[in-house]
């Protein structure tokens, strides 16, 4: 049995070799077509695995409410006329309650607002985030050796002191050590404490759609912010003005287990919506949930790419069956002078399918291969979109950013998948042109020239 | 003992509305060891008479036994198997397969052997034996297009040999060849005659047919006459 197998797929080998052009053209279908079902399934891969691993950067265990301006309808902009100031958001009574939730473990209060900061003549637009000292632990944080980030004491006493991220402070500080250097926050001194280790972004929350940068930002005591920049955040643009009143922009909360953090945000959404009955101008993030969706997104992202790489197969396919075809007319009279010799029909099928099947296998391979290259192809490709197509367009968008940023991951799991594929097409469209030749009359085979 | 025995032998092809009786009841003996020559103008039935003979075909009706076996009614990869074992074919265009050396064609019918064995230093070894016999010794390597014909057809009568069958079925073996060479030819067939195979060739030529122990001559589906002299007074033929 191993033996006659053996010898059927080295006569395979052999006659495929015979018409070296022909079988490498009829192979390049099956290997496009591989190629393009690893690179594909590679590409989703590659973004849902960017997209799960931002969500994880924003704690498993981890729930947060954000403030979000409300939609522009009557009643908000009815307030905000009378005082021209638009208030909403999250108060701080809204954190008082959330602490008292018993599976809570850990919480941060933070307010966020986009000021300059300036070191000597350098400076540099920021996200002044003025947070308690758990804010470091909560989202993951390090400091960089030398440093530290705020404390208790820090808050009680309204210092101000600041913790620098590491992208601002390669750009306020490039040659110098920040530490115990002073920067200016809108004309406000602070001294840098501590600079913080550089951390990847986290996914889109609250309805932006750019990700959590947590390079550029500077840390200040929430007490100092709330004193010294006061409850308002002002815009002053082109001759308009407009100042929002945010108490909060965000507050995070760790639950102790994973178990608990589905039924925990139940009961955090509750308690913000009895503060904010009729507007909604918070949001409940809870990446856990997100982690799922992007699962959802990802077997959908999946399954669409896979079954427009698996036409390409299918073509490629049909390009087999079609020489096979022309093959074994051209091979009647070896099947008749094969079958005079004593091969059985089962013989003549096993021959044909063989060929087809090697054809296709090999071309499997040589897909395989090919789509095991595709992270340098994908490489070469940014490249190119970098250079001719974003060259001309000033700053990045969010979208050319997120192409820019994805690596493609070629999945282990497409791997014997595709060749699996590609050893099928080769036995489903061997199998007529096979059958078509089993079934030829010995005689009449004989006969044709 | 009878190599093969044909009773009432028919064959008849339905091509549309046209019914063509190519054989119409040949009943013939062939005895272990006979070097038959069928003969017979065109379309007389030869052809279709061997492809029987060489369970290549199943009769319409009437019956076959081959080596003792009734093999009319045999299933098709039964007759494959016995066309293998027990008969060895030599054609008029030779009909070797022309991308394989000498070696290999020679080699290929031990590939569909029962079982499907691999090919030992054994059958290497018989098949240099069987090769040097018919004087191909030194084209093992040769590919068919390398070769004159009457070379081509010492590769043919090889391959029949290979798998040392009892009968060998020869389509006007000599038709395609000059004189001298199918004078070779013949002496081959002979002296494998010699050796107790029984040999069934198709040829319309006389002094080939001669050099046979018999001789038939069929027209219109039916064996006419017996000898070589039945083929020479067609207008009279002997009755069977
Ligand atoms: N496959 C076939 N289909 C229809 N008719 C056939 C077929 N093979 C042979 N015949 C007919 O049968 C008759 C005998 O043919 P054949 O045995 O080839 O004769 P020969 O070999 O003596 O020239 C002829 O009339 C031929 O046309
Ligand atoms: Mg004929």
């Amino acid at each position: 049995m191993n033996t006659q197998f053996f010898r059927t797929v080295r006569l395979a080998i052999k006659s495929l070799l015979l018409h070296k052009l022909r079988s490498g053209l009829t192979m390049l279908g099956i290997v496009f077509g591989v190629f393009s079902v690893i690179a594909m399934l590679a590409i989703g891969e590659g973004a849902s695995s960017q997209a799960q691993r931002q969500v994880l950067e924003l704690g498993a265990t981890n729930i947060i409410v954000r403030s979000v301006k409300p939609p522009d309808d009557g009643e908000n902009t009815a307030s905000s006329s009378n005082s021209r100031v638009l208030r909403y958001g999250l108060l701080e009574k809204d954190y008082r309650l959330l602490t008292a939730i018993p599976t809570i473990t850990q919480t941060t209060p933070m307010r966020e607002i986009v000021k300059q900061a300036r070191y000597q003549h350098r400076q540099l637009n920021v996200r002044i985030v003025g947070c308690t000292p758990e804010y470091l632990t909560i989202n993951h944080l390090n400091m960089a050796p030398g440093g530290r980030f705020l404390t208790g004491h820090d808050l009680d006493s309204l210092e101000n002191v600041c913790v620098v991220g590491s992208q601002a402070a390669a750009v306020l500080f490039p040659y110098e050590d920040p530490l115990g250097k002073i920067v200016q926050l809108e004309n406000q001194a602070y001294q840098v404490i501590g600079v913080t280790n550089e951390r990847t972004a986290s996914a889109a929350i609250g309805g932006s759609m750019s990700g959590q940068d947590y390079n550029k930002d500077v840390y200040i005591p929430l007490t100092t912010m709330k004193v010294r920049f006061g409850i308002l955040n002002v815009q002053r643009s082109a001759g308009s003005f407009s100042a929002e009143q945010i108490e909060l922009s965000q507050v995070t909360l760790q639950v102790a287990s994973k178990e608990d953090v589905i039924s925990t945000a139940e009961v955090v959404r509750e308690s913000v919506e009895r503060n904010h009955p009729r507007s909604k101008d918070y949001a409940v993030v809870v990446p856990l949930e997100l982690l799922k969706q992007a699962d959802q997104i990802r077997y959908i992202f999946n399954f669409v790419l896979g079954s427009i790489a698996a036409i390409s197969l299918i073509v490629g396919g049909i390009g087999i069956m079609n020489i096979m075809l022309a093959t074994v007319t051209e091979r009647t009279r070896e099947i008749g002078i094969r079958r005079a010799l004593g091969a059985k029909r089962s013989d003549i099928i096993n021959q044909f399918l063989t060929e087809t099947i090697v054809l296709s296998g090999t071309g499997g391979l040589v897909g395989i291969f090919l789509g095991l290259m595709t992270p340098v192809a994908f490489t070469g490709l940014k490249f190119a979109v970098n250079q001719f197509v974003l060259s001309g367009s000033s700053g990045t968008s969010d979208i050319s950013r997120i192409f820019l940023e994805m690596q493609p991951q070629v999945a282990i799991w497409s791997l014997p998948i595709a060749f699996g594929i590609s050893v099928a097409i080769g036995v489903i469209f061997g199998v007529y042109p096979a059958r078509s030749a089993a079934r030829l009359d010995p005689i009449e085979a004989l006969r044709h020239e | 003992m009878y190599a093969a025995q044909l009773t009432e032998l028919m064959k008849t092809y339905y091509m549309g509305d046209n019914v063509v009786r190519a054989l119409r009841g040949v009943t013939l003996d062939i005895p272990t060891g006979d070097f038959l020559a069928i003969m017979g103008s065109s379309g007389s039935g030869k052809s279709t008479l061997l492809n029987l003979l060489g369970c290549l075909d199943r009769p319409s009706s009437g019956k076959y036994m081959l080596g003792g076996v009734d093999v009319s009614t045999m299933s098709d990869d039964k007759l494959s198997g016995i066309r293998n074992k027990m008969i060895g074919f030599i054609f008029q265009s030779f009909n070797l397969i022309t991308q394989y050396t000498v070696l290999e064609n020679i080699l290929l019918p031990l590939q569909y052997r029962q079982g499907a064995p691999t090919i030992t230093s054994y059958d290497e070894k018989r098949c240099i034996e069987i090769a040097s016999r018919v004087g191909l010794a030194q084209r093992l390597d040769h590919r068919p297009f390398q070769l004159s014909g009457g070379q081509q057809q010492r590769v043919a009568i090889a391959r029949a040999l290979i798998n040392d069958p009892e009968i060998i079925m020869a389509d006007e073996p000599t038709g395609n060849l000059d004189s001298v060479t199918a004078t070779e030819i013949m002496q081959i067939l002979k002296d494998l005659n010699a050796e107790g195979r029984t040999i069934i060739m198709v040829t319309h030529e006389p002094d080939v047919a001669i050099q046979t122990k018999r001789q038939i001559y069929m027209k219109d589906g039916l064996v006419a006459g017996e000898g070589i002299f039945a083929y020479e007074s067609t207008a009279q033929p002997v009755p069977h």
